[in-house]
């Protein structure tokens, strides 16, 4: 066991973690953040996507040591900081981008990034950049609809900013 | 998964060291050792993460090679202009990687050194003729990979970069394996400044990655699709299970070369 | 702005903002003081004889609190796993019901069949000492083609030799023979139903915590009906009377049938807590899911319809083989059979129709109900043998189903069911509306100019949901009552909570129950909260599957705010001195017909809390009610679906270029809900036409036993949808006039898809390919049809 430290959702934080504790055993165990799940042992699903240091990453496939000293953002940080939805957690409510809500915070998380790096996807580059989330549920359709409408509501606030 | 020791060197010679231990193995972006280890087919005592090395990462241009860090995430190289200006085909291979989660961790050393027949950078380093440097020496591509998950590093050898020489056109034509999306069979084409054609094809092989010679030589004469068409390419060592026969795959392998020249055309 | 928190608007989700802000409350989230965890080792081969499990190494590992082994159970006098439903035979004799024991003895039947468990204070202890476990195995010979499992001599259990579970046959097989000896054309289908894994994005998960003071279970669990799970498990495996057990499944990440069924997990973790004192908890990884969640569909069928020359249809005959795997799952003898002969009707008015379904034991994991559950298997039966007699005759797939419409109802069928109404042409306009049917040809032409073949194809499904009469289903084998139950708690204030037995794991259930109290209370959905899930806490209620929760659950809910409406009447008649009679409920409000005299429903809740002024002499102070609600018939959804595909002939891929859906689910609560939910069911049955395949060896392994080898469809892989809900015809017998969506999506879109794609390749002279139709099929096809078409 070691003591490692990070920031996470803006808060700085240490916990225990052995050599072979995933960040999602760290987030969920040692620091109680249960929103970031688990859906499958390959890699493949994306229930538990956050952002390191400002990037997507799977959590289930970094290790918690790896990121000490580092920056976690999960989707417990995504809302703002009043306590309301976010623009991109609000918009999956509007065009009800989620059902049984598991793969959600992954869903979300990810298309942050997507977002961050391609403010205006099409419908296909969307579908793509989903390639890593999984959802049983929703067959998609309300979740590129909610990133879309996410992504004009972002570039409606980015331009009345200027 | 086992547990072990965890080391994140911020030096290669400090992260060498690291790998004399006994049960030491390097750890790239985790995005193949990690679910590995999950299903405890591997049990290494220390695990030595190379992401904190700076020296491993990043791509630079020397002459007519592109030279790529062992560390370098997929991601990285998918979104570099250099790359797109020397060798478009790398691009369109990266971006194609996985999703957009295992880019931003897995890199090309991992990549390289795990050799998964199904895996996409192998095709570009044979069909490139790239080299792989190590922290012991330089390796051809052509005598780095042996088979299934096979190469010839050495216990502890670690991949420091690859050098690609800039071909005079590049692409990479991907068919996914519905599941896994990796590749099913995917072929890699490049036409080098000496006008010779070289075609590197992966997810097919039963041994893993391989050249195409008769392919390589239709097109180094002819460089069109209908070159591709009077080239019969044989099932036999090709791979078989439940998303494709060989007969299937001898197939793909014609159709995505013919794409690729028409990709480049 | 139309209010949207009443019925027929589209209000948006109230149990999003806690699953977006990561505060869902999943089962794996929970953790108890003191807990203890579980690692079940698991058979690796698909038959054995167990000769020995020796856990002593195991047992003395670091960390370890216990190792338990099937011999601890039997020793212990637990049963095994029930089964609820009990199908008679076509001779009159009851099904055979093997043992299904909680951890294995004697023998393992399949991979993933559970043989130890090992409970330690960490899951990685448990599962280092797993490895320790020495175990002495005698492979046999597995069973695993249905096709030659009567006959191969290895019987999976000694006491169905040839590994039958029942031969069961429904429908008039002399009329159906007569009709198919005068019949001018008769078509003939043979087809493999795909095995699924059901894949809830969240994995299974079970907390067993016993309390030795109160000598009290909880389990907590991943499951879409605690109460039958404290029925099952407490009267037929552990004998813990109800009273002394609580049953509790909070968020449920997704079920899709496979969290219906009672699972050995939850009977060990409960049990093993009382042993052991102290909590145990169990979470399954995915891959352990793949080996251990019960499978969906797996059918090899024979069909055949005789036609007029005209195109009507004479007779149907269904012969099936339905895979049962290794053990009897909870519902799994009821699919094959009540849920799959009873559809073969159709929307057509076939006169005759006969369906025989020999359920087989097989090497494999358990195959039970996955969303649909049988009604996908008849849809896709019939859907797809229409087509394949409309390209022999030559005619046109909407015109062939036009000609055999049933337009009259009631309908009785040949088949058991008595279709209340329905209007399937006007689904079918619509659909082929929506899709522009009329302009494929030029579409086809854009297609192959880009050397593309491109193919439409339709289906015309309905099914039969909200399961269903008790009676009914009682006299066919169910070991259980389906109705529903619901109490409508007024507080003091006037606020309300709603205690249903639906559960929701993605249904929106606090969204749309709000919806229908709220119409009926006139009060904000604010003032309403919905609790499900917890035995604690409802009314005993069977749970949600099957299309039910609206059609049952939410008619529960109405009858037990008319009891609340009526004894408030009773009440602001009081109050207002006027007759009861005179009284009437609107907006809200208790008024005085006729007069502005009223009391406001808060008033007369709070006057039945503080009965001060009060008719005490004629009814109790309070106001609560609880109704159980025991439907009259089931709800037949139906609707029509086109799918439109470009293939790849060069290599076998297929894309999906349109899906178009018009369905008719009667009245609809919420619209956006019901959109929600048809997409999803048709990206389920896209999967199983496309991509998703639980493949076995011929030794019982689970091939395709993860995603890299089971596809799971991705966004990069479906169209956004175009699905619109029709007008409807209500359902004729429950109060909300509702019919159930949940099952749509995935029962009408695989006959689509692949009579898109075979309608791509007609010109190949293919009339089938088997699902999933992957590129390795397709192209296989085309292969095989052009060598074909050379030899000719
Ligand atoms: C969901 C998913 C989808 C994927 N899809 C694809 C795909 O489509 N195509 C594809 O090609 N790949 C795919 N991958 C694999 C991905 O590209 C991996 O990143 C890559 O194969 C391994 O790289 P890594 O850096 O993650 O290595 P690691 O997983 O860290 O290591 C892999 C192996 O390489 C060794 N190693 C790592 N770095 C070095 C080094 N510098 N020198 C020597 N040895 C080293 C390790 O010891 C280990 O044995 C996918 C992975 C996932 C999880
Ligand atoms: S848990 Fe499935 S990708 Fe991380
Ligand atoms: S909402 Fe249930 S898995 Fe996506």
């Amino acid at each position: 066991m070691a003591t490692i430290s990070m920031t996470v959702n803006g808060k700085q934080v240490s916990g225990e973690a052995q050599g072979n504790t995933l960040l999602v055993e760290f987030l969920r165990q040692e620091l109680k953040l249960t929103g970031t799940h688990v859906g499958c042992d390959t890699s493949q699903c994306g229930a538990c996507v956050v952002h390191v240091n400002g990037e997507s990453v799977k959590s289930c496939s970094v290790f918690a040591s790896a990121c000490d000293g580092g920056s976690v953002t999960t989707i417990e940080g995504m809302a703002n900081d009043d306590g309301t939805l976010g623009v991109i957690q609000q918009a999956f409510q509007n065009e009800h981008g989620l059902q049984c809500g598991f793969c959600t915070p992954g869903m979300v998380m990810s298309i942050a990034d997507m977002l961050k790096n391609n403010p205006q996807p099409t419908e296909a580059e969307i579908r793509e950049g989903l390639k890593g989330n999984i959802c049983r549920c929703t067959g998609y359709h309300n979740i590129v609809k909610a990133a879309q409408s996410a992504a004009a509501t972002l570039a409606g606030a980015a331009q009345a900013a200027e | 998964m086992y547990n072990f020791d965890f080391t994140r060197p911020t030096d290669l010679s400090a992260a060498v060291d690291a790998l004399r231990g006994d049960g030491a193995q390097a750890l790239g972006g985790g995005q193949t050792l990690i679910p590995v280890l999950k299903q405890r087919l591997a049990a290494p005592t220390t695990l030595v993460d190379l992401s904190g090395i700076d020296s491993l990462k990043g791509i630079r241009r020397m002459g007519d090679m592109l030279v790529i860090g062992g560390g370098t995430t997929h991601g990285a190289v998918a979104a570099s202009g250099d790359v797109a200006a020397a060798i478009p085909g790398l691009v369109q291979l990266t971006s194609k990687i996985g999703d957009p989660q295992v880019r931003n961790r897995g890199t090309i050393g991992g990549s390289l050194a795990n050799n998964d027949p199904a895996a996409c950078y192998p095709a570009a380093a044979l069909a490139l003729g790239a080299t792989i440097e190590t922290n012991q020496r330089e390796i051809a591509a052509e005598d780095f990979f042996q088979g299934l998950y096979a190469t010839c590093l050495e216990d502890g050898e670690v991949i420091t970069a690859v050098k690609f020489p800039i071909p005079a056109a590049s692409t990479y034509q991907k068919f996914e394996q519905p599941a896994s999306r990796f590749s099913l069979t995917s072929v890699f084409l490049a036409k080098m400044q000496d006008g010779s054609v070289r075609v590197g094809v992966t997810g097919a092989g039963a041994d893993g990655v391989f050249r195409h010679e008769g392919l390589e030589q239709a097109l180094s004469s002819d460089f069109s699709a209908s070159a591709v068409d009077g080239v019969s390419v044989s099932a036999e060592g090709m791979s078989n299970d439940l998303h494709a026969t060989p007969e299937y795959r001898a197939n793909l392998v014609k159709v995505m070369t013919k794409r690729a020249v028409e990709a480049v055309t | 702005m139309a209010k949207d928190n009443v019925i027929g608007g589209s209000m948006k989700r109230r149990e999003d903002t806690r699953f977006l802000k990561g505060k869902g409350r999943y089962t794996d989230d929970m953790n108890r003081p003191n807990q203890t965890y579980a690692y079940i080792l698991r058979s690796w081969s698909a038959h054995a004889t167990l000769n020995s499990v020796d856990t002593a190494a195991a047992s003395g590992a670091e960390g370890v609190i216990r190792v338990f082994t099937g011999k601890d159970i039997e020793e212990a006098g637990l049963g095994g796993v029930p089964c609820g439903w009990e199908i008679t035979d076509k001779h009159g004799n009851p099904m055979k019901e093997p043992a299904h024991p909680i951890l294995a003895t004697g023998k393992v039947r399949h991979v993933g069949d559970p043989i130890a468990v090992v409970v330690a204070e960490t899951y990685q202890q448990a599962r280092d000492a797993a490895e320790m476990i020495d175990i002495d195995m005698t492979d046999l010979p597995a069973v695993v083609d249905m096709r030659s499992a009567d006959t191969l001599g290895t019987a999976v259990h000694d006491e169905a030799a040839d590994n039958l579970c029942y031969d069961w046959e429904l429908g008039d097989a002399e009329a159906t023979d007569k009709a198919f000896a005068e019949a001018a054309h008769v078509t003939t289908l043979e087809f493999i139903n795909n095995r699924l894994v059901a894949n809830p994005m969240e994995p299974r998960c079970a907390i067993g915590d016993y309390d030795e003071n109160d000598d009290h279970y909880t389990l907590y669990t991943t499951s879409q009906n605690p109460h039958v799970i404290r029925l099952l498990m407490g009267a037929f495996v552990l004998n813990i009377p109800e009273h002394k057990l609580r049953v509790y499944a909070p968020d449920v990440g997704g079920g899709f049938g496979t969290k219906i069924f009672h699972y050995a997990e939850e009977a060990f973790v409960t049990w093993a807590s009382a042993q052991l004192k102290r909590p145990v908890k169990w979470t399954s990884d995915r891959s352990e899911a793949f080996i251990s969640d019960a499978h969906g569909r797996d059918h090899v069928t024979k069909a055949e319809l005789a036609l007029d020359a005209e195109g009507k249809f004479l007779a149907l005959r269904a012969d099936t083989l339905a895979n049962m795997g290794a053990y009897l799952s909870t519902f799994a003898p009821c699919v094959p059979t009540w849920l799959h002969g009873t559809l073969l009707a159709g929307q057509y008015m076939t006169p005759a129709v006969h369906c025989r379904v020999r359920a087989m034991f097989t090497n494999t994991v358990p195959v039970d109900a996955y969303r649909g559950a049988g009604r996908p298997e008849a849809t896709y039966l019939l859907e797809r043998i229409i087509n394949k007699a409309a390209q022999e005759m030559g005619m046109d797939q909407a015109e062939i189903r036009r000609k055999n419409f049933i337009r009259s109802f009631p309908y009785d069928t040949p088949v058991a069911l008595q279709y209340d109404t329905g209007d399937y042409d006007a689904t079918l306009d619509a659909v082929l509306e929506l899709a522009d049917y009329k302009g494929f040809e030029a579409r086809k032409a854009e297609s192959a100019s880009r050397g593309k073949l491109r193919g439409i194809g339709l289906s015309c499904y309905i099914e039969a949901c909200g399961i269903a009469p008790s009676s009914l289903v009682g006299a066919l084998g169910a070991r259980a009552g389906l109705y529903e139950a619901a109490t409508i708690r007024v507080n003091p204030t006037g606020s309300v909570t709603v205690l249903t037995g639906s559960h929701s794991h993605g249904q929106g259930h606090e969204t749309t129950f709000a919806q229908v109290v709220s119409d009926a209370l006139g009060i904000p959905a604010e003032q309403i909260e919905i609790v499900h899930g917890d035995t604690d806490k409802i009314p005993f209620g069977m749970g949600t599957y099957g299309s039910r929760s609206l059609a049952v659950g939410g008619s529960a809910i109405v009858k037990a705010v008319d009891k609340v409406v009526a004894k408030g009447k009773k009440i602001a008649a009081h109050l207002l001195e006027a007759a009861e009679s005179d009284i009437v409920f609107e907006d809200g409000q208790y008024k005085v017909a006729g007069t502005d005299k009223a009391k406001a429903f808060a008033e007369v809740s709070l006057a039945a809390y503080v009965p001060h002024n009060y008719p005490i002499e004629e009814i109790e102070p309070g106001l609560e009610e609880t109704a159980f609600y025991d439907p009259k018939n089931f709800t037949y959804p139906a609707g029509s679906y086109l799918c439109e595909v470009e293939v790849c002939p060069e290599t076998g891929k297929v894309e999906i270029v349109a899906l178009s859906a018009s369905d008719d689910f009667g009245n609809v609560v919420n619209p956006m809900i019901v959109e929600g939910q048809v997409h999803g069911g048709l990206a389920q049955g896209l999967g199983q036409a496309m991509l998703e395949n639980a493949a076995y060896d011929e030794h019982g392994q689970l091939v395709a036993g993860s995603y890299m080898d089971y596809a799971m469809p991705l966004a990069v892989d479906l169209p956004s949808f175009n699905v619109e809900t029709a007008e409807g015809t209500p359902c004729t017998h429950n109060p909300l006039g509702v019919k159930g969506c949940g099952e749509a999506g995935a029962i009408g879109s695989p006959p689509a898809l692949v009579n898109a794609v075979v309608n791509a390749l007609e010109g190949h002279g293919i009339d089938h390919i088997d699902m999933p139709l992957s590129p390795l099929r397709v192209w296989t096809a085309i292969q095989n049809a052009s060598v074909k078409q050379a030899a000719e």
